[in-house]
């Protein structure tokens, strides 16, 4: 299983998981100049752009602390991005994170942190 | 879901030992998640998003999941400190509709927040306390507050110990401050010092007029004992006096209940004092130790050894009882009203003049000695005397020495006598002065030659008469007559050049 592949399952995982808990996924990978969102979905009224970090080993650190303040800035870029294509500038916003550690060929976790950052 | 909504609330920044309103205007709004404070704050201000965030969600309060922008008006006056934490807090609770903005109506609001929610002291309190006394705002703000209710009549207060006791405090008892003065029971006594009958009596002339005085002795004859003992002959602060003393210490960090008690504040600071550290100075400014000694005294042990710069800051306090900072940012004023006891050794060896040891210094370096002191200085100094070892046979001895209490009972006297004149002597000038002293054609001629023998300057011969109406008072006699003048020609020692 390469790194791409890691990330591609994560990303899978985390949408039937958020589709699991009643949201509605939007966009997956949204690309614009500035970046990537992972996931955008939609939870009531309020727009969630989350970033999915998937991890096989805890040897660099649990995947929570690879979405990096840099990352974070980045992904706030990319939000305004879209919601000026997407043009719901008046909507509430949500930044998620969704973290998997992979612990086998089928099992992994999943820690889903509502809220976990803001524009700084 | 997030209440949407805007709310400002008044809060104030300390500028000197006053503060200036500020109000802190928050907007929570549709937009990508953030949290702004705009409005000219330092790092301590900044750092408030942190302990906000987590004191409201501790408190069991909501933090709206939406853009957060507070502001803080007027948006050019540098704010610092911490004491914003709260009144943001508070303005981000009531724009998101989590507290009544009714419940505030006509309060001011300060202190900081920990972690947990608890309401915290800041700097300066004392300083907001006054500040919504005169606006006839309701101050909320941590349980020291419900201390200043002695001091501060006037002043209604609402202390809440925890942010989610704000709109209905129910905040413990608080003691007020004990305001029964203290007196001198805190200070050091008189009777401790041995003999030194001379210095004791200069310390009281000293204390009874609020003279400057300067002490040259050797090593060990006892400058430093003496100098300690005497804020405990000192008449106790007034009301009033307590209040700006208690402000500048509030403002300081310090505390400031001694001050409330009347308790006349001894600072001492080590001769490797800066400029800054003697006037005030730094970034937010601070007060120096020339403030905290207002309506105290300053003591300056080994004067010679104080840098040059520091101790020429000391005229504008010494001249006019304030000491205002000029900074790019702004200007600051702090009161500086003290007592100058300074102490020094009369040369490099410290042995001049002394009649035991003989002095090993050329004659060059003592007069370079002498001039570090510095001419300007000298001029803002009333007395000056030699204090010279006691004799070992003395110290074996078991000599019955007065108590301060009785020094001070007489320094109480001659003090009330000067108050009903219009104030302390060494404020006196011109021709106040002359009118007050009330010399006739007797003492006139001595003073004549008095000044002549000893080539006295026109500002010297004010500082004599200020001391000799002290000196009159003490007594109780309303004209100062002829013993009068020469008692405080006798405290002249760096006019007669017989330093040592």
């Amino acid at each position: 299983m390469d790194k791409k592949e890691v990330g591609v399952r994560g990303e899978n995982a985390a949408c039937a998981y958020l589709e699991r808990q009643g949201m509605t996924i939007v966009e997956r990978n949204w690309r614009c100049k500035a970046g990537e969102i992972d996931i955008i979905a939609l939870d009531g009224e309020s727009l969630v752009l989350v970033e999915v970090k998937t991890r096989k080993s805890e040897r660099k650190g649990t995947p929570e602390e690879a979405v990096s303040p840099t990352k974070q800035k980045r992904i706030a870029r990319c939000a305004n991005a879209y919601l000026q294509v997407a043009g719901v500038e008046e909507c509430p916003v949500r930044f998620d994170v969704i973290a998997i550690r992979v612990l086998g060929e089928e099992k992994a976790l999943l820690r889903h942190h509502k809220a976990a950052f803001e524009v700084q | 879901m997030t209440e949407f909504g805007r709310a400002s609330i008044h809060t104030a920044t300390l500028a000197g030992t006053s503060t200036v309103p500020v109000e802190v205007q928050a907007d929570v709004g549709l937009g990508l998640p953030c949290f702004h404070i705009v409005g000219m704050a330092d790092a301590a201000v900044l750092e408030a998003r942190q302990r906000v965030r987590s004191a409201i969600k501790a408190a069991g309060y909501r933090f709206p999941n939406a853009s957060v922008v507070v502001n803080l008006a007027p948006a050019p006056l540098r704010k610092h400190g911490t004491g914003f934490d709260l009144p943001v807090a508070t303005a981000i609770l009531v724009a998101t509709g989590q507290l009544s903005a009714r419940a505030l109506d006509g309060c001011a609001l300060v202190g900081e927040l920990s972690l947990s929610g608890r309401i915290e002291p800041v700097a300066g309190l004392l300083a907001h306390a006054c500040a919504a006394r005169d606006t006839g705002r309701t101050l909320v703000g941590p349980p020291d507050l419900m201390a200043y209710s002695g001091v501060l009549p006037d002043l209604t207060v609402r202390a809440a110990s925890h942010i989610s006791q704000i709109a209905h405090p129910t905040a413990e008892e608080c003691d007020p401050h004990d305001l029964e003065p203290l007196g001198n029971t805190l200070q050091p006594d008189m009777a401790e010092v041995v003999g030194q009958a001379m210095a004791k009596r200069t310390l009281e002339v000293a204390a009874a007029g609020g003279h400057n005085l300067l002490m040259l002795g050797p090593p060990g004859s006892g400058k430093s004992m003496l100098a300690r003992r005497l804020p405990g002959l000192l008449p106790p602060l007034g009301m009033e006096q307590r209040l700006q003393t208690a402000l500048v210490h509030s403002v300081a960090g310090l505390g400031e209940s001694a001050a409330l008690q009347g308790v006349r504040p001894f600072r001492e600071p080590h001769h490797t004092c800066t400029a800054a550290g003697m006037v005030g100075g730094g970034s937010p400014p601070r007060p120096g130790e020339a403030s905290l000694a207002h309506n105290g005294v300053l003591f300056l042990d080994e004067l010679t050894h104080f840098g040059p710069a520091v101790l020429q800051s000391l005229r504008q306090p010494l001249e006019d009882g304030f000491v205002t900072l000029v900074r790019a940012q702004g200007r600051v004023r702090y009161p500086s009203r003290f007592s100058l006891v300074a102490a020094a050794n009369p040369c490099p060896c410290g042995y001049l003049g002394d009649g035991d040891r003989s002095c090993e210094c050329a004659p060059a370096s003592v007069i370079r000695y002498r001039d570090r002191i510095g001419g300007p200085l000298l001029d803002r100094i009333d007395m000056s005397i030699r204090v010279d070892r006691v004799d070992p046979s003395l110290l074996v001895t078991e000599q019955a020495e007065e108590a301060s209490s009785k020094i001070a009972s007489r320094v109480m006297a001659a003090h009330l006598r000067a108050l009903e004149r219009g104030g302390q002597n060494s404020e006196l000038s011109g021709s106040d002065l002359l009118a007050v002293c009330g010399l006739n054609s007797r003492s006139q001629r001595t003073l004549v030659t008095l000044a002549k023998h000893t080539a006295a300057s026109g500002r010297a011969i004010t500082r004599v008469l200020r001391v000799a109406r002290t000196i009159a008072d003490l007594e109780g006699t309303d004209l100062v007559a002829s013993e009068h003048l020469e008692e405080a020609f006798g405290y002249r020692v760096t006019d007669r050049g017989v330093l040592g």
